[in-house]
């Protein structure tokens, strides 16, 4: 199949209404903001020694993590195969315990093969530490940097290419279990598939890297570091891309769209229906001329 | 039956009828007939009178619908191509330039991204085709609860089917032209489907695909069904469906004046001409709306069909889902026999139940009337009540569609409801064959309970809500009689007669032919029949009333206007002057 | 049936009085916009007002129809696509604006006095009936057909066979599956373009994979090389029509776990390579592609309906409606460590077919 053998560069320029200038600035604004206060603190550890930073894990580890997954992180099975309490967590990095705390996945209420997003439970440094001490379990992938998810420093056209690529790795490897907007989606035995969306693209890049709970991994010998990158783009820009046809009815495809055919269709139209055949208002008085014969 | 016709109007204005001028419009009315004699049916059609209630309107939908999908669909062709030729995408949809797809799939992104409006219209084409289907079927639903498919409107019931069958083809051919993801994996479902076919399973594939699947044919093939040869039938089809309509007149709800040989109700010109020329409008607009508002089939996210890519939440359009709900709780079964595949979880669920279930829909009323053994027309609908087995059958027909259905959106079920797809198939698997069986039962007691309620309303009246005290202490609540007109109503339905064999023999002691036919036939009038309520005779209604005047005797000293009637509307005079209290 | 039978019973309505005499059509009452002049003045302002706004969203319509962008820089509106919105919008207002103050009109000018038409039955007079009948017979009588059973008989003969040249006529829409069953492009049903020594390579861009890159849990959604062609591997060219039918039934799944965790199947001892194992991505059911894997549970399920797989067990069907388990791709590693396939599958992939055990 020849890909992207386009010359012709032509990226989508600025898709936004006038409100969305504003929307870009505060949007920016955030971001920086956003990015100072993740950076920021983890400027502040690097004066601590790693030694320090991976005590300082440990112990959190203890009292958070060790009850499932064991005192040495080695992992604690139950009799039934398969259905372990807490995996080993030797070997899967610092990328994994960054993906699962940061995402509020972890700690877990209760283990169960399914851990669903929440609130964060740790602050920022906190799980830098722990990372820093499953990663000096055993080599594992380390947290990604923002060059190896994001597109910015790529030319419009290879951003473009990158976006149409990684659209196809998307569609290839993801829709299967995540849906085709990225909306999620069932698997067996009452498991899921999550909502990618709003999901932060280091995440995304660490969930393909770790393989999170059930969910396959996309190592590096599998998806190239530039093919995740390309997927993240895409995902980032079909979020970016307004909905073109108008409400989205949650992305799940025809389902949703069968059911409002139903209810907004039908009922609308039933609605009408009742309203042309009704009876109108009536009144005792008798028409004053030339009713009268009727 | 004796009509009081002196209130019956010849003509619904204000004014009566005069001949009028010549006018120009006289003149080319007169141009036209001296050619094509139009008045003689026009004298008769014009004013041709339709019955006046929303439940009559559902059809039309459809009807609308259907015009709405011919104008929308006709714009699309301008810029559609149907063929599977290879092309680069250079459009304007960024994600996809510069992939390889079908001619189709391009089309239908320029279409989309670069026709002004282009969108707009495939989105309505796709919300009025989904609207076509659910329309044609709830105005089936109504047809059939209110028994209006019995003598002599069976042939349109037949035709009515048909429509439905013919609008789901229409529908599947439709929405797999884009060639995009979702409707490709559909096609490769049915591709599948017709492998499992036995005997000439892969002939037929072959055939269809122009060779193996995917092919180049299958596009082009499926557009020329989809534009011309299914709407073709459709026109046909519908066209016989209205003209029957038309010579049978439209069925009406029984009341006072309305009776088997009248139809009530307003003139086709100029009410019930505005009322469905506005409908049409009413059905075009909120196409057009939901058109303009939701976003449907957005092919561009699926991008073009490639077989070795598939989306959670695969899901046919709502119509097809039924099978395909089937198809996912069917258990896995498939056998060899002398070498040769049997696929009975294909055959089952796609190639015998849907055709099965469309034959029994097509012989309800052949099988009612072959039961009940009725050969009058009959232009006065029937509460669902008042025909319990019939509408007990519908409903268990309704609860196995329903179940199958859900069943075809298990896996968006589960995602949303935190349900496991695992259990709700082996939920749905034991559900599709309990179901219907309890909804035959629960309706049928429920309509019959609803029968005596009518009865208990004929006989001992209304509830008012107002409680008596008598002398003793004792509480009751006052019934009052309905009025005549509600009364009237209520009984202005048929006594069930329940089929008997009067033996084996006839008149002359020969044995009657098929006896035993007509033993199973008996059974089943009684089956039927047997525990239905009928409406009281008018002795007892005598007895009833003679009965309430005593009651109302003893409430003597009660003969106050403020007898309840005040606040139900019932009212046959005024209570204002009246004191309520201190007379 | 037997109708001489039946009509004893039929028409033989039971003689019970009916208990309420049909009080006939009650009588008008009145609208307030029929007996108030200033009532159906404002009706008709009401129904005029519609109909106005309707012009107004026409002529907005067509404005937003030149003002709107679309394309690849379209305007947005409150994150929607502006141009199909306001579009639909605007024509559905018109439309709609025309459709309620039609059924205003009806309702609330428009004459309402109910009136009464008598049916007739659908069936002819009975005269009708036996002239038809007649006419009928008359002809049939004077063709001679009923006379004439050789001329009858042969014309039945010569229209039943008049179905022969119809059905014959398509037997060109395809070839069979006999007639394009290749191994060596692997076109048929019971070939892929699977080969000896055909690498494996990640699908959409084609590259080679090594397997010792791949870890415990991965899924590699892969393709047979054929399907890109390049100077180097030396395959044909191929596209369009070729290139789905290849992919179609070529189309695989890697996955990678631990060696000890695959039951073994007989005579499939040497088909992975250090835990690497390879199925057809094709369903067995009808045909979708599968790949919703589940790396604790070696599960995978399809999205069409529901069928999973257990990979580290033969491919067995666990759930759902599939019946055979998915057809597995023999693997090895070439000398530069990059995995290939030993052989094409063993057995058809996919949908089954009636003769599919037979070849």
């Amino acid at each position: 199949m020849r890909l992207l053998n386009r010359s012709a560069g032509r990226i989508s320029r600025h898709r936004r209404g006038p409100v969305a200038g504003l929307a870009v600035l505060l949007l920016g604004l955030l971001l920086t903001g956003g990015i100072y206060t993740v950076l920021a603190p983890a400027q502040a550890q690097k004066a601590q020694s790693d030694t320090e930073l991976v005590e300082e894990g440990r112990k959190l580890f203890l009292v958070g993590c060790a009850s499932c997954h064991g005192q040495n992180g080695e992992g604690i099975s139950t009799i039934r195969e398969g259905n372990e309490k807490g995996p080993s967590l030797v070997g899967v990095g610092a990328a994994a315990v960054d993906f699962q705390v940061e995402t509020g996945r972890m700690p877990l209420a209760q283990p169960g093969s399914q851990a669903p997003r929440k609130a964060p439970t740790y602050s920022d440094e906190e799980v830098a530490s722990m990372a820093a001490y499953v990663a000096s379990l055993a080599p594992g992938p380390a947290v990604p940097s923002e060059q190896d998810y994001s597109i910015d420093g790529l030319s419009e056209d290879e951003r473009e290419e990158a976006i149409v690529r990684g659209g196809q790795i998307f569609l290839t490897n993801c829709t299967a279990c995540h849906n085709f907007n990225g909306s999620g989606g069932a698997m067996p035995r009452g498991g899921y598939a999550p909502s990618l969306k709003g999901v932060e693209s280091k995440h995304i890049y660490e969930a393909l890297l770790t393989g999170p709970q059930a969910m396959p991994n996309f190592s590096n010998g599998n998806l190239s570091p530039d093919e995740k990158r390309d997927v993240i783009a895409y995902l980032r820009s079909i979020e970016d891309t307004p909905n073109y046809g108008g409400f989205g009815m949650g992305g799940l495809g025809p389902v949703s769209e069968g059911l409002f055919a139903w209810v907004l269709g039908i009922g609308g139209l039933v609605g009408f229906a009742v309203w042309i055949a009704a009876h109108t208002t009536r009144t005792t008085k008798q028409p004053i001329e030339e009713g009268a014969e009727a | 039956m004796s009509l009081d016709t002196s209130k019956v109007a010849t003509s619904n204005g204000a004014t009566a009828a005069t001949a009028s001028k010549p006018s120009r419009i006289g003149g080319v009315a007169s141009w036209a007939d001296d050619r094509l004699g139009l008045a003689s049916a026009g004298k008769k059609q014009l004013r041709k009178v339709f019955p006046d209630h929303w439940s009559f309107m559902l059809g039309e939908i459809a009807l609308w619908s259907f015009v709405v999908l011919l104008l929308s669909g006709i714009f699309l062709t301008l810029w559609f191509t149907p063929s599977m030729g290879e092309v680069h995408y250079e459009g304007s949809y960024d994600q996809l330039r510069g992939i390889e797809m079908s001619e189709a799939m391009a089309s239908t992104l320029n279409i989309s991204f670069d026709v002004r409006g282009g969108l707009l219209m495939r989105q309505m084409h796709h919300w009025a085709a989904m609207l076509f289907v659910a329309s044609m079927m709830v105005h089936l639903l109504r047809v059939a609860f209110t028994g209006a498919f019995r003598k002599p409107r069976e042939i349109n019931w037949v035709i009515g089917c048909l429509l439905l069958l013919l609008g789901t083809l229409e529908g599947f051919t439709g929405y797999s032209l884009p060639d995009d993801l979702l409707s490709g994996t559909g096609v490769r479902a049915a591709d599948g489907f017709l492998k499992a076919t036995p005997v000439v399973g892969s002939y037929m594939s072959f055939f269809l695909f122009g060779g193996e699947f995917p092919g180049e044919a299958i596009i082009p093939r499926l557009y020329i069904i989809h534009v011309l040869l299914i709407p073709g039938l459709l026109l046909g089809l519908i066209a016989a469906h209205m003209l029957l309509l038309v010579y049978h007149k439209h069925t009406q709800w029984p009341g006072p004046g309305r009776t088997e040989e009248n139809v009530v109700g307003f003139p086709m010109l100029p009410v019930y001409a505005a009322k469905a020329g506005g409908f049409f409008f009413i059905v075009f607009g909120v196409t057009t709306i939901m058109g303009g508002l939701l976003s449907i089939n957005p092919v561009w996210k699926f991008g073009p069909y490639d077989p070795t890519k598939v989306t959670a939440g695969s899901q046919p359009d709502w119509y097809m889902g039924w099978p395909d709900g089937l198809l996912r709780i069917m258990p896995g079964w498939e056998s060899v026999i002398f070498g040769y595949t049997i696929s009975w979880n294909v055959m089952i669920p796609i190639l015998l139940v849907p055709p099965m279930m469309l034959t029994i829909l097509i012989l309800l009323p052949f099988i009612e009337g072959w039961i009940t053994g009725d050969k009058r027309e009959h232009h006065l609908l029937q509460r669902p009540r008042n025909a319990p087995t019939r509408t007990a059958v519908m409903v268990s027909l309704m609860t196995f569609y329903g179940l199958a259905w859900a069943a075809g959106g298990n896996d968006i079920i589960a995602i949303k409801f935190h349900a496991s797809i695992n259990h709700i198939t082996y939920f749905m698997r034991v559900a599709v064959f309990v179901g219907p069986a309890i909804a035959f039962f629960v309706t049928r007691r429920w309509c019959i309970s609803l029968q005596r309620h009518d009865n208990e309303k004929l006989l001992h009246g209304y509830e008012t809500g107002v409680i008596m005290r008598s002398p003793e202490g004792g509480y009751t609540e006052r019934h009052l009689p309905i009025s005549e007109a509600s009364a009237y109503t209520l009984t202005a339905r048929d006594r069930d007669e329940i089929y008997t064999v009067d033996g084996d023999t006839d008149a002359n002691g020969v044995v009657a032919p098929g006896s035993r036919i007509q033993a199973v036939r008996a059974a089943l009038s009684e089956k039927m029949f047997g525990h239905n309520v009928q409406k009281p005779t008018a002795e007892e209604l005598e007895e009833a009333h003679h009965h309430a005047e005593h009651e109302h005797a003893l409430e003597a000293g009660l003969d106050h206007p403020a007898d309840g009637h005040q606040f139900d509307g019932h009212s046959d005079h005024t209570v204002d002057e009246a004191p309520l209290r201190g007379h | 049936m037997t109708d001489s039978h039946d009509t004893q019973h039929d028409h033989v309505p039971a003689v019970v009085a009916e208990p309420i005499a049909n009080p006939g059509i009650p009588a008008h009452t009145w609208r307030p916009t029929d007996v108030d002049e200033r009532l159906s003045k404002r009706a008709e302002r009401q129904v005029a007002g519609f109909f106005g706004l309707s012009m107004v969203c026409a002529v907005l319509f067509v404005v937003a129809y030149f003002t709107l962008e679309i394309g690849d820089n379209f305007d947005t509106f409150i994150g929607l696509g502006a141009s199909t919105v306001a579009l639909g919008l605007a024509l559905g207002g018109a439309l709609l604006f025309i459709g309620i103050g039609i059924i205003q009109w009806a309702r609330k000018l428009m004459s309402d006095h109910e009136i009464s038409e008598l049916r007739h039955p659908a069936g002819s007079p009975a005269e009708d009936r036996e002239a038809t009948l007649e006419a009928l017979n008359l002809g049939i009588e004077e063709s001679g057909i009923g006379r004439r059973p050789l001329v009858r008989n042969s014309l039945l003969g010569a229209m039943g066979m008049m179905g022969l040249p119809a059905v014959v006529l398509l037997r060109d829409l395809g070839p069979t599956n006999a007639q394009v069953a290749n191994a060596e492009n692997g076109t048929g049903l019971q070939h892929t373009i699977w080969k000896k020594g055909m690498r494996v390579v990640r699908d959409v861009v084609g590259t080679p994979i090594k397997a010792s890159e791949l870890e415990i849990g991965d899924l590699v959604n892969a393709a047979p090389e054929a399907q890109f062609p390049t100077e180097e591997n030396g395959y044909p060219e191929i596209e369009g029509v070729e290139l789905q039918v290849l992919k179609a039934k070529g189309a695989i799944i890697v996955v990678k776990m631990e060696p000890e965790e695959i039951k073994p199947v007989e005579g499939r001892e040497n088909w992975t390579v250090d835990g690497v194992i390879c199925y057809s991505k094709i369903c067995t059911h009808v045909g979708c592609p599968i790949s919703l894997y589940e790396r604790t549970t070696h599960h995978v399920l399809c999205p069409c309906h529901q069928s999973t797989f257990d990979l580290a067990d033969g491919a067995k069907v666990i759930f759902g409606p599939a019946h055979r388990p998915l057809p597995q791709l023999p693997l090895a590693v070439d000398e530069e460590g990059y995995l290939i396939a030993q052989a094409d599958f063993d057995e058809p992939v996919g949908a089954s077919y009636w003769e599919r055990e037979k070849q």
